[in-house]
């Protein structure tokens, strides 16, 4: 644990990345406390530009809503969807390519197919389709992004399971006569870990910008502000009120390539010997 | 063996020292090293792993990574420190005046290029051979390495050829421009005994016609008995003995070679009579296992009987060799005896009972009769346990107690010569020789009837292989488990084992005691195996000296 710690730290870009993810993290648990309205309240005069009164720091929109306000609760709906929706889809994606890879034959077969009819449908649109035909709301949000992020987790656990599986130590235990069961979950499966761990840091990015693209098209809770929706509802007025779209639009990339950064500090540290790719 | 005249030396390494990185065990790989390789002669570097062997081979050609530098010493070749040039002097000597031959035909070679085309490459790089003569040139090395037809040959991907005939590519790839210096680094050990001995037997051939010196670099004495003239031995980094291959053979002067000398497998048998009369453990019937590849809609699939009609019984304490060839179907035995692997037809009768129709889940409870030691020491231990958790594991899963199952996880450290503060520990701390013995001790927690050892010493270096076989003998002596014992080694096998069966092409050509089979052997193919042991001459020698 002290050297996985050691190795991340000496990665600079994952730290900067953990920084920025910590301070939208202590924004988002902060907010209720920051802003005690509800964000969707009219507070102030429309289309305040940013610093121009420092009681509303970033502005407000075209209705007179908080722009900083909306900044911080929105954060907590990405946090919230994203984390959520990629727990649920690493739990369904580990499920599957742990029974195709460990069982392999006609039962690899039909869940591989099941995992390609996924995987050939664009994740975008079929989002969409999902949360219109479920009408939009958290539940169908998350579900929507898990179904559609699964396969790639799936894909990666077979293709591990299937190497691990021919591994003498998995064998060994198949011949002390351990349950399938006891040898997946900890036999297979704790060796694994480390590309599952990397694979689902940047699924978390990619479920934030599904959840923005959603929310951008109109589908996103009508409860709930997110970033997404703040592009969405400034683009009519982009051109007089730029500041609008570009805040929420710099703290969704901030926050990806923070999360993108983590993943790649992480796969370093959990996997030391590819640190000194190409290099002798 | 003939010692070849004295002559000026070819190659001169002196004081040479090689640091390691970091601040390991070790400061350098290499240390002090000096000796010189004369011309016509084959001078073999013998030393285990990690005695830096093939560091040396490697500094002379150049291709050492680049975190290992070589500190002090030099490496003279006609008059030149070869540690001082370029890396662009160096390209016009490798290959040209030095060829090299590595360890693994399976990966030596470009496998997306024809093999005569590899051949032609090398002399393409040095523009020798120009226009049609680099063709003709092509043909003669393919003739001159043995390998059959060579018109139709160097039109073939590698991936067509065995393993013997790969190596025989990269033997004329080395000698394309006829080199001063041959450096084979371990040429013979990924090799089948048969093909090793014809390989070692060309090598020896190429060398007497051209009048090359050969560097040749092995852990195995009894390959160095059969080719040296004189012998360097490595222990650690430092060079402990030198000098012409007879003296040190018949009387060796350092503890160091001494210790590696008896290590050498023998051939001669070291066990003790069992009880006769025992009812068989184990009584296999007819098995068969067939596996087929590439069937399509329209062709149909190919073939290959893995395991052909065989027919073998252990008794209680018993050892039952199965010796054969890569490909002979001896693992898929192993295999097959624990239901690692379903079987096509036959029947396992172990302790009465045949196992072979029971479903995996209806087999299980009986599975800590039946234990295996398995081959790689490094891949058969989960590297995430610690070796408490690897020795505890089965016991608890068959319902022993876990106070219990560490009580005798414990025991079993002691049984197998490792220290108690190993149970703490994870695998990546301990040689591959402790690794090894782990798995000798997980597959003894379960008390079992009948312990499968698949190749369980191979990977093994010598002094470490006979402290395991020693120890594997010892316990099976002393608890009186059935054991089948897998490799491909008749030395081996002959020494601990009370019958042997030969495999060759999946059915069991031979089966016999030791005595029987080595000195009377019945079929053709057991007699070319025992011709081609490395080391028969001396060996004999040995035994008549220790007589």
């Amino acid at each position: 644990m002290k050297d996985f710690l050691r190795r991340f730290m000496k990665n600079k870009g994952a730290v900067v990345g953990l920084a920025i993810f910590l301070l939208v993290v202590g924004v988002a648990i902060s907010a209720p406390f920051l802003y005690d309205g509800s964000p969707w309240m009219m507070v102030a005069d429309p289309l305040m530009t940013p610093f121009q009164d420092a009681q509303y720091p970033l502005g407000t929109d075209m209705l007179g809503r908080d722009i900083a306000a909306g900044m911080a609760y929105g954060a907590q709906v990405s946090l919230l969807i994203s984390l959520i929706s990629t727990a649920v889809a690493v739990i369904v994606g580990v499920a599957i390519g742990a029974i195709a890879g460990y069982n392999g034959g006609w039962l690899d077969d039909l869940l591989m197919r099941i995992t390609e009819f996924f995987q050939t449908i664009p994740q975008l649109a079929m989002a969409v389709v999902l949360v219109a035909i479920f009408t939009p709301s958290i539940y169908s949000i998350v579900g929507a992004i898990a179904l559609v992020s699964w396969p790639p987790v799936a894909r990666l656990v077979r293709s591990e399971f299937l190497s691990l599986r021919q591994r003498e130590f998995v064998q060994a235990a198949v011949v002390i006569g351990l349950r399938p069961g006891r040898i997946i979950f900890t036999q297979i499966l704790p060796n694994a870990m480390s590309s599952i761990i990397i694979t689902a840091s940047l699924m978390v990015a990619t479920a934030i910008l599904t959840e923005s693209a959603l929310s951008f098209l109109g589908l996103g809770d009508r409860n709930m502000m997110s970033w997404g929706f703040m592009i969405g509802a400034a683009r009519t007025m982009l051109r007089e009120a730029a500041w609008m779209s570009i805040l929420p639009g710099l703290a969704i990339l901030l926050t990806v390539l923070a999360i993108n950064l983590i993943g790649e500090g992480l796969s370093d540290a959990l996997n030391p010997q590819l640190r000194n790719r190409g290099e002798k | 063996m003939t010692l070849p005249e004295p002559s000026s030396p070819l190659l001169s390494i002196r004081n040479l020292s090689v640091r390691l990185p970091g601040t390991g065990e070790r400061s350098h790989a290499v240390k002090g090293v000096s000796f010189d390789l004369l011309r016509g002669e084959i001078l073999c570097i013998v030393g285990e792993s990690g005695s830096g062997k093939s560091i040396s081979a490697n500094a002379i050609m150049g291709l050492l990574p680049s975190y290992l530098r070589p500190e002090q010493g030099e490496i003279l070749f006609d008059g030149q420190d070869l540690l001082k040039q370029s890396e662009s002097e160096l390209l016009a000597l490798r290959g040209r005046r030095i060829g090299m031959i590595f360890q693994e035909p399976m990966s030596a070679l470009n496998p997306t290029m024809r093999v005569g085309q590899q051949i032609a490459e090398v002399m393409d790089t040095h523009n020798a051979y120009p226009g049609t003569q680099r063709q003709q040139r092509v043909l003669e090395l393919l003739e001159l390495v043995g390998l059959p037809d060579p018109r139709t040959l160097q039109h073939s991907y590698p991936f067509r050829l065995s393993g013997g005939q790969r190596q025989r590519v990269m033997i004329a790839m080395a000698l394309a421009l006829e080199p001063d210096i041959l450096i084979a680094d371990e040429p013979t050990t990924a090799l089948d005994v048969t093909t090793q001995a014809q390989i070692l037997e060309l090598i020896q051939k190429i060398q007497r016609s051209m009048g090359m010196g050969v560097m040749f670099i092995t852990h195995d004495f009894g390959v160095v008995a059969d080719i040296a003239d004189r012998i360097v031995v490595m222990e650690k980094g430092l060079l402990v003995e030198q000098g012409v291959a007879a003296q040190i053979l018949d009387a060796p002067q350092h503890p160091y070679t001494q210790r590696l000398i008896a290590a050498v497998p023998t051939g001669r048998s070291s066990v003790t009579a069992v009880a006769v009369g025992s009812a068989p453990v184990l009584d296999v019937r007819n098995l068969m296992k067939t596996y087929s590849t590439g069937g399509g809609l329209f062709k149909p699939a190919r073939v290959v009987h893995a395991v052909n009609d065989v027919s073998f019984t252990v008794a209680r304490g018993e050892t039952l060799g199965i010796v054969g060839e890569s490909g002979s179907g001896k693992s898929s035995i192993g295999k097959c005896l624990l239901k690692l692997q379903s079987i096509d037809g036959g029947q396992i009768f172990f302790d009465g009972q045949d196992i072979a129709p029971l479903s995996q889940s209806a087999f299980r409870p009986q599975r800590q009769k039946l234990q295996m030691i398995f081959q790689d020491p490094f891949a058969s231990l989960n590297p995430r346990h610690t070796v408490g958790r690897i020795l505890t594991d089965g016991p608890i899963a068959n319902g022993v107690p876990r106070a219990e199952a560490e009580r005798r996880a414990r025991e079993l450290l002691a049984l197998v010569e490792l220290e108690a503060s190993a149970y703490d520990r994870y695998p990546n701390e301990f040689s591959g020789g402790q690794r090894q013995r782990v798995g000798i001790a997980r597959a003894l927690a379960l008390q079992p009837d009948l312990l499968v050892a698949d190749e369980s010493v191979s990977a093994l270096d010598v002094s470490v292989q006979a402290q395991v076989l020693a120890l594997l003998q010892d316990i099976q002596q002393r608890l009186g488990v059935a054991m089948v014992f897998i490799t491909h080694d008749l030395r081996v096998a002959a020494q601990i084992c009370h019958k042997v069966g030969v495999m060759h092409q999946g059915c069991m050509v031979e089966y016999g005691t030791p005595e029987q089979i080595l000195s009377n052997p019945k079929q053709l193919y057991t007699r070319r195996l025992i011709d081609a042991m490395p080391g028969k001459a001396w060996d004999r020698q040995r035994a008549d000296a220790s007589v």
